[in-house]
């Protein structure tokens, strides 16, 4: 399939009205469903209204990366999230994300580079110019997402401090603070949360660094103010919400492989063949498609395979899961 | 202690007692209605379908210590309705399987079963459940006679079984607190029978 497509228009110019109206309709239900079944109170309407406010985010649409596929709603990616630091609901880190101060914000690049540095998030922001993609978020649960990112190649900042012949892994250490991150008092993960990348794949054109989705900075529940997006893997890769890159020799020990090693493998590559231990990858639900609507075939790389495969030429992708 | 409650006054209430259990199913008409199921409206529904199955197993589980800590044996007529009721949300949660995560196809779901142990345990619980719901009515009671409760005592089997199923769905992400809860609940509904009430010689 071609990704190039061009003319582009924005999807945050395009969909603005249907958002504008299901937020509206989110917000009434949120209040109805609060009064009627108890659950969830006001936390859906505090979301919702907090969405309507976030700032926008200017960027150029990259007609290299877009899809036919049709985007998720905005609603369904700023509700429906795996962020545990906010607890293990789909909504939690929608009702509870809000509290986490996102400024000031800094992310300490650091190990083994020439140039370590500690950035402002307001640096970061304006290191290198803002595209937006479309990229498939494909999670290890087998639900997938399509959505409009905002950012930068994430290539960008690495280089910027110059990674040394060392630097073979990239390890990202995210936010952790007790106060306002309720999931933490359960024994989860061993938090911070921790994820990494293969040097080769950190510098990968597709990796991105994330300020915005949907033409806006990022909500919190997403992994605001900055998180990374690797399409072809699975999303527990993208950590969200990063305090610190580490370069490093060694491969990172990461918080899922430390917690569950025969579930969740260093690479995480998305790969229908490789079946997770207690369900197939075969197949995902698309968000958003309907209760009839089937399931859809996953695609090996998450549909990147011309662009990624060659990273792991001659590795047993079922030993390397 | 009071008077003892006859039948008659226990079968009245069986309409509440059945508009109760029923409450699962109208919320998820109502969220469904009202687009409130969330994202992934599948999941949500095979999830609280398995989770309210396994509270109306319990419920059944509790009338008999109910009935003998309230000294009102006439509880007994609420067992099979809330039995029942057990049954149904676990059929409504195995059919979501079937249809959402299965695709109704045969092998994959045969698949399924044999390579997952959650699925494994979670058929295993099931399979008996439905032997307890075919010989659920009167005429069954009668027609087996002692072997009736031999057979229904299986649902201790059932209950274990689920409580495991729970226990393995949620152990991929070390988030017990819930399987935990559900085990306590399930070995207090047990420990009772076997600490309060020692089998008596028949």
């Amino acid at each position: 399939m071609s990704m190039i497509k061009p003319p582009h228009i924005p999807p945050s110019e395009i969909t603005s009205e249907e958002i504008w109206q299901s937020r509206r309709r989110w917000l009434r239900l949120a209040g109805l469903g609060a009064v009627t079944v108890g659950a969830g109170g006001l936390g859906p309407a505090i979301a919702a209204a907090a969405e309507a406010a976030r700032s926008p985010l200017a960027s150029t649409p990259n007609p290299a990366y877009r899809l036919d596929d049709r985007l998720t709603a905005e609603k369904d990616i700023t509700s429906y999230n795996n962020f545990y630091e906010f607890g293990t609901g789909k909504t939690d880190p929608m009702e509870y994300a809000g509290d986490m101060k996102t400024r000031p914000w800094t992310v300490s690049v650091e190990g083994e580079v020439a140039k370590p540095r500690v950035f402002d998030i307001d640096d970061l922001l304006r290191l290198a110019p803002m595209e937006e993609r479309i990229y498939r978020l494909r999670c290890v649960e087998a639900w997938s997402m399509v959505i409009p990112w905002v950012g930068y190649p994430l290539s960008a900042l690495l280089r910027e401090v110059q990674p040394t012949g060392n630097a073979k892994y990239v390890e990202f250490v995210t936010a952790l603070s007790p106060d306002t991150m309720p999931g933490v008092r359960a024994g989860i993960l061993d938090w911070p949360y921790v994820e990494g990348l293969r040097m080769d794949e950190a510098m990968h054109p597709l990796s991105l660094l994330v300020f915005g989705l949907y033409g806006k900075l990022l909500p919190n529940q997403d992994g605001a103010p900055l998180r990374v997006a690797v399409p072809w893997k699975y999303g527990f890769k993208s950590g969200k919400s990063i305090v610190r890159i580490r370069l490093v020799e060694k491969m990172p020990m990461t918080s899922w492989v430390k917690a569950a090693a025969n579930e969740y493998g260093f690479y995480a590559n998305v790969n229908p063949e490789v079946p997770h231990p207690r369900w197939s990858q075969a197949t995902e639900r698309r968000i958003g498609d309907g209760f009839f609507a089937p399931r859809v075939k996953t695609l090996m790389f998450n549909g990147y395979a011309e662009q990624v495969a060659s990273l792991y030429q001659g590795m047993d992708l079922r030993r390397y899961y | 202690m009071g008077r003892r409650w006859t039948s008659a006054e226990v079968s009245r209430t069986k309409p509440l007692v059945f508009l109760l259990a029923a409450y699962p199913l109208a919320r998820w008409i109502w969220l469904g209605w009202t687009g409130g199921l969330g994202a992934n409206p599948p999941e949500f529904l095979i999830r609280s379908s398995g989770l309210w199955a396994l509270v109306a197993l319990w419920l059944t589980l509790a009338v008999t210590p109910l009935r003998r800590l309230l000294g009102q044996p006439a509880l007994t007529g609420l067992r099979r309705m809330l039995g029942l009721f057990a049954f149904f949300y676990t059929v409504l949660h195995l059919l979501g399987w079937a249809w959402w995560e299965q695709g109704w196809s045969a092998p994959a779901m045969w698949n399924d079963i044999m390579t997952r142990t959650f699925i494994t345990v979670g058929t295993l619980a099931f399979l008996p459940m439905v032997a307890l719901a075919l010989t659920s009515t009167h005429g069954w009671m009668r027609r087996m006679g002692r072997r009736w409760q031999d057979l229904h005592r299986s649902i201790y089997v059932i209950a274990v079984l689920s409580a495991w199923h729970f226990w393995l769905v949620r152990a991929g992400k070390n988030d017990f607190a819930e399987p935990y809860a559900y085990g306590a609940v399930l070995a207090l509904l047990l420990g009772l029978r076997m600490l309060a009430w020692p089998p008596r010689p028949r």
